[in-house]
């Protein structure tokens, strides 16, 4: 394993001990490819990674219409569950699937709680 | 034409916020300074991220880069801001060529030619989709090299989509007019307004980005398993955007500083979904 493979290992590692929640990726936020993956079986890593991609994209693009400047978190609410995004200064897209109980505890430790 | 160019770029450089880019750009891609040309119509776009011919121009730099995906969309930005953008209906259609999809393609040119009957490129391209001499290949070279005259005689900017009763939709709820912004599937803004700190009104601008989000969350969702979408929450530098689907052909946005926590702008977006769904039901 490569350095850079082995310390994206240990990032998603640390994102999917996380309670519920079912997989991570890193995604190349200018065209939607999977970098790297940890996701529970039945996940569509590369189909859900370009939809993430694409909504990143839309959003950044209309925040900065908007005033508010690009995303620096983003969260899909659904009935059962979330998709977290976190967009990274170097182009990527950290992005985690949980379901419904995990997303506040995995928001509260890896991303809104980090940086305030 | 380098003449023309070094004329152009001389006058891009004295005025950075002129549309000669278009023309520039246009050069140097036919030229095949594909990188020059790229650099040129992103740095028109920035200037000019609402004008329909900046994307379409962007879209087809991308697509002699073989970019397909971003030039995909790139002219579908230009037809959410123009939808009757001959340039982007050529190009879409090249594109549908491209991966086979003949019916969608045809779709495209024929929507082309109901705006631009006189166009020669496209009747030829949609004689040949519709099976007539030549083939898809052709067709799709037709559509390709038809999508490069859009500069040379650049269509008219659509008129933006007027609110309809903005100020019933969101009455009584804080930031109705500079906060709240309720669209159609489509991105047509069905109400409410929305101003950057500046108080530039960015109504327009906003919905065109958002066009299709509704429809891409829904996908993502259910790609997941995770049941409908009830809400999109981001956090950006200087403000909080929150997004709801108050029908499923609706999309909300509610935007608000920083100061503003996430939760408190849930709420706001759940009185306001509650009211727009009314107001949609009313005028159903």
């Amino acid at each position: 394993m490569t350095a850079p493979a082995a310390a994206y290992g240990k990032a998603l590692d640390l994102i999917t001990r996380v309670r519920s929640v079912r997989g991570a990726m890193l995604v190349s936020a200018e065209d939607g490819i999977v970098v790297a993956e940890q996701l529970m079986e039945g996940i569509k890593g590369p189909a859900v990674s370009a939809l993430a991609a694409s909504l990143a994209a839309r959003l950044r693009r209309a925040m900065e219409a908007a005033g508010v400047g690009a995303s620096l978190f983003w969260h899909l609410q659904a009935e059962q569950g979330a998709l977290l995004v976190v967009p990274t200064s170097g182009g990527t897209l950290v992005v985690a699937v949980a379901s419904r109980t995990s997303m506040w505890d995995w928001c509260a430790s890896s991303c809104c709680g980090r940086r305030r | 034409m380098p003449d023309e160019i070094k004329t152009l770029s001389s006058q891009l450089a004295q005025d950075p916020d002129s549309l000669v880019f278009l023309r520039l750009g246009e050069l140097l891609r036919h030229k095949g300074q594909l990188d020059t040309a790229h650099r040129v119509a992103l740095t028109g776009l920035e200037r000019h991220p609402h004008l329909p011919d900046a994307h379409d121009l962007y879209a087809r730099i991308l697509a002699d880069k073989h970019d397909y995906e971003r030039a995909f969309d790139e002219w579908d930005m230009a037809l959410r801001i123009a939808p009757d953008h001959v340039g982007a209906l050529k190009g879409l259609a090249f594109l549908y060529f491209k991966i086979g999809d003949v019916q969608q393609a045809a779709a495209h040119l024929e929507a082309a030619q109901r705006v631009a009957p006189d166009d020669p490129g496209v009747a030829q391209a949609l004689a040949m989709a519709r099976g007539g001499e030549g083939g898809p290949a052709d067709a799709e070279a037709v559509a390709g090299g038809g999508a490069t005259e859009a500069l040379t005689a650049p269509e008219p900017i659509a008129p933006a989509a007027q609110p309809l009763e903005e100020a019933r939709v969101f009455a009584g709820l804080e930031g109705a007019q500079e906060g709240l912004l309720l669209l159609d599937a489509s991105g047509r803004v069905l109400g409410g307004a929305l101003k950057d700190s500046g108080g530039r009104d960015v109504t327009d601008a906003v919905a065109a980005y958002l066009a299709g989000v509704s429809q891409e969350a829904a996908r993502t969702v259910k790609l997941l398993g995770l049941g409908k979408w009830t809400g999109l929450a981001a956090e950006g530098h200087h403000g909080h955007v929150h997004l709801a689907a108050p029908t499923s052909d609706a999309l909300l946005l509610v935007v608000r500083d920083r100061a503003v926590p996430m939760g408190r702008l849930a709420v706001i977006a759940q009185r306001a979904a509650l009211a727009a769904r009314r107001w949609l039901e009313a005028h159903a």
